[in-house]
């Protein structure tokens, strides 16, 4: 899933401080699993600025909806009439929601409330970790599971570097050498023969190459 | 254009000495032509580093062009950690145009070690691709995306890496040293050794392989200046490791002697290591990383009976 986490309330406050009503956006997908912007945290985020701008002398009226998918027009169309309504709006989506919605109500001003990081998932309770690249070409299947895309500091696919020490990688005693258990991994496979294949320059093509990624199933498209 | 210096040395057999320049935080191109005055006589070859530790310097190919200036054979590093593959091989081509022949190939520290740790990294090749793309610009005349050169393909290049007997997983170490000669690294400059009993366990399984015939392995070293160097070094750098009893040894002369004795007793322990890997079969050179410290080479190569350096046969 994709990965966020809230701004600092500051910052937010700071977006909303001219506006007299304001609309907080969840949203019921991703950021409601990572715990960033689901309706509990929309509606704390909206009580909170609201108290605190009581307290302030400026009062702020706030509206809150949490959509079951800001990603999708289908759920981005339903709430117009909340939209309508207000000054500005604050989403509490990913980069991809805010996008959505900023699209589809092009006369209101849309801010993120959320800092959108990263593709991972929980690896315990609050605790989230970066997993895959979205690079487009899949290559996990030589490399043990381990993506070494994005858990290799320097990307690299013939790894390891000489950064590598006890297990872990230069960059941090937090972070784990990808290579080294990759290493590990096909050994345990006994399989370290798929490793001594010189990987070639990847064909990042199908990544963030200057332009955005598109997917189209013909198969599921609904002709007009 | 030919050959490079060092290829031809080792071909002759000889053992090759190459030592590392830094090049200067600064436009000021005197710091590395002095060196390269100072160093020509004593060395075969200097490494220009790119960038090292992620910090910005004048670029090791315009610092390797003052070198050739001052008559001194230069070995270009180069790092994946700043250009991608077109902004690499128009660097190589334009090296290869001024007379640069050797090349080193190295994946680069982090940027967080940096000056500017919130840069955006490259890495679209790793060092084994970077290798890999050298030997076919050489050998099969054609860059990277497979089109091939319709003249003056850079066919002397002398392709080098790096190795780090030193870092994990250290089996595998050998055989990713393996994978750089299958990719086309010629020549190997090793990480800083102060762990012998490890390089030679190192030095034994490429033997086991046979790999210190298919490249040449040059022996990193690095003269340990104040204790304090080597405890940082012991306890913070990755991918190297100093033995407790080098750090007993540099006490000892703390005590005996201060500051000053501590530099006399690294400079030996250097010089006790270079001509220890001289003895051992399949090490084809040592490369002097005197860091910050590039007027001790000299000594260093005089004092381990290696010099003078040999001169080219026809």
């Amino acid at each position: 899933m994709i990965i966020a986490e809230q701004k600092p309330m500051e910052t937010i406050e700071e977006f909303i401080k001219d506006y007299k009503k304001v609309l907080f956006l969840g949203c019921a997908g991703c950021v409601t699993v990572c715990l960033a912007g689901g309706e509990k945290e929309t509606d704390l985020l909206a009580t909170s600025l609201r108290m605190k701008r009581e307290l302030e002398g400026n009062p702020l009226e706030t509206v809150t909806y949490t959509a079951t998918r800001q990603c999708d027009p289908e759920y981005v169309d339903g709430i117009a009439n909340y939209v309508e309504d207000v000054d500005c709006v604050v989403s509490l989506a990913c980069g991809v929601g805010v996008q959505f919605v900023a699209e589809k109500y092009r006369n209101k001003i849309v801010f993120p409330a959320l800092n959108t990081k990263f593709a991972g998932g929980t690896v315990e309770h609050g605790v989230w970790e970066e997993r895959c690249g979205l690079c487009g070409d899949c290559i996990l299947h030589k490399t043990g599971g381990i993506c070494p895309i994005i858990r290799c500091s320097k990307s690299i696919l013939n790894g390891p570097c000489g950064g590598s020490q006890d297990g872990v990688c230069e960059i941090s005693k937090d972070v784990p050498c990808a290579w080294h258990l990759i290493v590990e991994h096909m050994k345990e496979l006994g399989r370290l023969d798929m490793l001594m294949e010189v990987q070639p320059p990847k064909d990042w093509s199908t990544s963030r190459d200057g332009g955005p990624r598109k997917v189209v199933r013909e198969d599921v498209k609904i002709d007009e | 254009m030919s050959k490079s210096k060092i290829e031809r040395l080792f071909d002759q057999g000889e053992f090759v000495v190459s030592c590392e320049i830094g090049p200067p935080k600064s436009t000021d191109a005197e710091v590395i032509r002095e060196y390269a005055r100072m160093l020509k006589n004593h060395v075969d070859a200097a490494n220009l580093t790119d960038c090292q530790t992620a910090i910005v310097r004048i670029s090791s190919i315009a610092s390797a062009w003052h070198c050739l200036e001052e008559g001194l054979e230069p070995i270009i590093q180069m790092t994946c950690r700043d250009r991608n593959r077109i902004a690499m091989q128009s660097d190589l081509l334009g090296a290869y145009s001024m007379g640069i022949r050797n090349i080193l190939c190295l994946s680069g520290d982090h940027q967080k070690f940096g000056n500017h740790p919130t840069a955006k990294n490259v890495h679209d090749l790793d060092s084994m691709q970077l290798v890999n793309m050298v030997k076919r610009m050489k050998d099969e005349e054609e860059f990277c995306c497979g089109e091939k050169f319709k003249n003056h393909a850079p066919k002397d290049f002398f392709v080098g890496a790096v190795a780090n007997p030193f870092a994990d997983p250290f089996e595998w170490r050998v055989a990713r040293l393996e994978k750089k000669i299958a990719a086309g690294a010629r020549f190997i400059q090793t990480q800083c050794i102060f762990d012998t009993d490890r390089f030679v366990k190192f030095m034994d399984m490429v033997k086991e392989r046979g790999l210190h015939k298919k490249c040449k392995i040059m022996a990193g070293v690095t003269p340990i200046k104040a204790l304090g160097a080597a405890k940082y070094m012991k306890n913070n750098v990755a991918g190297i490791t100093v033995p407790d009893e080098l750090i007993t040894r540099l006490e000892a002369a703390n005590k005996a002697g201060g500051k000053d004795a501590v530099r006399e007793e690294g400079i030996q322990i250097c010089i006790e290591q270079i001509k220890m890997f001289k003895e051992i079969e399949g090490v084809a050179g040592v490369h002097i990383m005197a860091i910050a410290w590039e007027e001790l080479v000299p000594r260093l190569v005089e004092e381990s009976g290696l010099y003078p350096r040999p001169a080219l046969k026809e």
